[in-house]
């Protein structure tokens, strides 16, 4: 491999990946943006008045991070998913197949411009956050670290569905079924302390419950879960999923015949 | 100056086998799609790959571009074993693909920039290089428009000014002007022949047989995955035993002249269809023609004589 090749062969891929998030910015910016301000409002500010304070913080306060890593971890996922399918499906992935590019270059290429959305679309509904609640960080490290190994993370994920989707449906499958669910009993509107057994456990199955605990405690300084578990597990899960995208990849499964 | 094939081979590929599985569900059963392919192109040829639909051209095709993966054999390109070495023998590689395969969504001059940035040329240099690129191909004025927005013939330049954006020195055309006009044929026919004379290795397939007989000095027929024909096209030519003409008539006819040594049909009352054997003499045709009272007005050669062998080439492979 020759690494000039790849670093600018990497920047053209982020490039592109950038350009067209902007360029369809009322598609991918401002969606979640609207969304999770209306989270914000019914469930922060009009249910949250009446529910009182959570681990000693009100219940808006509470819920800020976590919401903000749910657009995080979505966004990341999605763009991923529908860019990279989309290339495939409409074969213009060839003309990267077809070029001195290595498989690594293309996963890395895809998944930056996918942290690239989840990052920039953390931000505004940040930004918007501060028109409910107050900013509280409690640990800046945790807090970056947190959303860039989780933005990470799922653009692996969302890298993995798009190798195996066939149909568009099958883009929408895995969000729709897993990662909603995961992401709304991963702990962002309640902690899980508050759950009866068997729940409790099963929650600390669920690895998105340790990713916005680790967001909570870098804004809040609060956690159901011990960070250190949040991160060895998020490292852990990454480094697996891009393997085992590469050796996919390497496979030719899903992109050549 | 070195003559083409004292320079090496270009392309050379041994034994290539593929076969492609059966569906998930088991449907359709196993493919074999090429059987033990050998062929070379020796540098600064313009070689002709043709075959009917189905014979296994586009997979050599993607196999030798990386976008299918092969059974067995070997492919070097340049020298570089597409296995050890992929990322030599890519970057040597142009490909032109049948189908449209760039985002319609991105400009022109996009797309062909990003191709640039994929073989590693920097973004300052890929777009001081595209203009002379898209120039050549008159797509510099289009430059700003979405890919999507193109016509069918300009869709087709832009894919071949994504293939050469990094100055490749094997250029591989799949059907490069099926569908397009033809004018514009012409003008990629001279395009192409400038850019070979040039030394860029040329391999083309194509269903008009016209553009290999103009195009192609060399030219290997495959069918049913097998090549069951690699020769210069002058030899390949001079396999055709017969050549049918088209004669006009000046006056209709109920019926055939009888012409002794020469076969002929007639269309219809004023057109007829004579052929005539190699080594047989059009004099003695237009003697006969005289004996007959036949009035001729005008003949043409009724098809292409390279369309001609490779009906009868294709047939007689059939088993």
């Amino acid at each position: 491999m020759n690494f000039q090749i790849a670093r600018i062969a990497l920047r053209t891929l982020v490039t592109k990946e950038v350009t067209r998030i902007l360029r369809i910015w009322v598609q991918t910016l401002i969606p979640p943006v609207i969304t999770m301000s209306l989270y914000f409002l019914i469930f922060g500010r009009l249910v949250g008045s009446r529910i009182g304070e959570v681990q000693g913080y009100t219940y808006m306060e509470f819920i800020v991070p976590g919401l903000i890593l749910m657009s995080v971890i979505t966004n990341s996922y999605s763009n991923v998913v529908s860019s990279f399918f989309g290339a495939r499906f409409g074969k213009s992935i060839e003309e990267i197949l077809v070029a001195p590019v290595p498989n690594s270059v293309i996963i890395a290429g895809y998944s930056v411009g996918g942290m690239v959305r989840g990052l920039l679309v953390g931000f505004l509904v940040a930004c918007v956050s501060l028109f409910f609640s107050g900013v509280r960080i409690h640990n800046l490290a945790v807090l970056v670290g947190t959303i860039i190994l989780t933005s990470g993370i799922f653009t692996q994920a969302g890298f993995l569905n798009a190798l195996f989707a066939r149909k568009f449906d099958d883009v929408s499958i895995v969000p729709t079924f897993i990662l909603t669910p995961l992401t709304y009993l991963g702990g962002i509107f309640y902690s899980v302390e508050m759950l009866p057994e068997p729940f409790y456990t099963l929650s600390l199955l669920n690895p998105i419950l340790y990713m916005i605990n680790a967001c909570r405690y870098g804004f809040l300084g609060i956690s159901d879960i011990r960070i250190e578990y949040a991160f060895a597990g998020g490292v852990l899960f990454f480094v697996a999923l891009f393997f085992l995208n590469l050796f996919i990849m390497r496979r030719g499964y899903g992109i050549r015949s | 100056m070195n003559t083409p094939a004292s320079r090496g081979p270009a392309l050379q590929i041994t034994g290539l086998t593929k076969t492609y599985s059966a569906g998930r569900k088991g449907e359709g059963g196993a493919v074999v799609a090429l059987r033990g392919v050998d062929l070379t192109v020796q540098q600064g040829d313009f070689f002709g790959l043709l075959g009917p639909n189905g014979a296994g051209k586009t997979t050599i095709i993607g196999i030798i571009s990386s976008l299918v993966n092969k059974s067995a054999g070997q492919v070097r390109v340049f020298d570089c074993d597409i296995d050890s070495d992929p990322y030599r023998a890519r970057a040597q590689l142009g490909v032109v693909p049948q189908e449209i395969n760039f985002n319609i969504f991105e400009t022109v001059q996009q797309i062909v920039v990003n191709q640039a940035g994929y073989y590693g040329i920097p973004r300052r240099i890929a777009t001081e290089r595209s203009e002379g690129v898209l120039r050549q191909l008159s797509l510099w004025e289009k430059r700003g428009d979405a890919a999507g927005r193109l016509s069918g013939g300009m869709k087709r330049r832009l894919m071949i000014a994504r293939a050469l954006i990094h100055e490749p020195r094997l250029l591989i055309l799949d059907e490069p002007t099926a569908g397009v006009d033809i004018e514009l044929r012409r003008s990629m026919w001279e395009f192409l022949r400038e850019l070979n004379a040039n030394g860029t290795t040329i391999i083309l397939t194509t269903h008009y047989l016209e553009e290999a007989e103009s195009l192609c000095r060399n030219i290997a027929i495959i069918d049913h995955g097998s090549i069951i024909q690699n020769t210069t096209k002058h030899n390949l030519l001079n396999m055709l035993d017969t050549e049918t003409f088209v004669f006009d008539l000046s006056a209709p006819r109920e019926t055939a002249p009888e012409l002794p040594g020469f076969s002929v049909r007639l269309v219809d009352e004023l057109c007829m269809e004579v052929e005539i054997k190699r080594g047989q003499d059009i004099n003695e045709l237009f003697e006969q023609f005289k004996h007959a009272n036949v009035a001729v007005k005008s003949m043409r050669s009724k098809a292409n004589r390279l369309e001609e062998l490779f009906v009868r080439l294709v047939e007689s492979s059939v088993v």
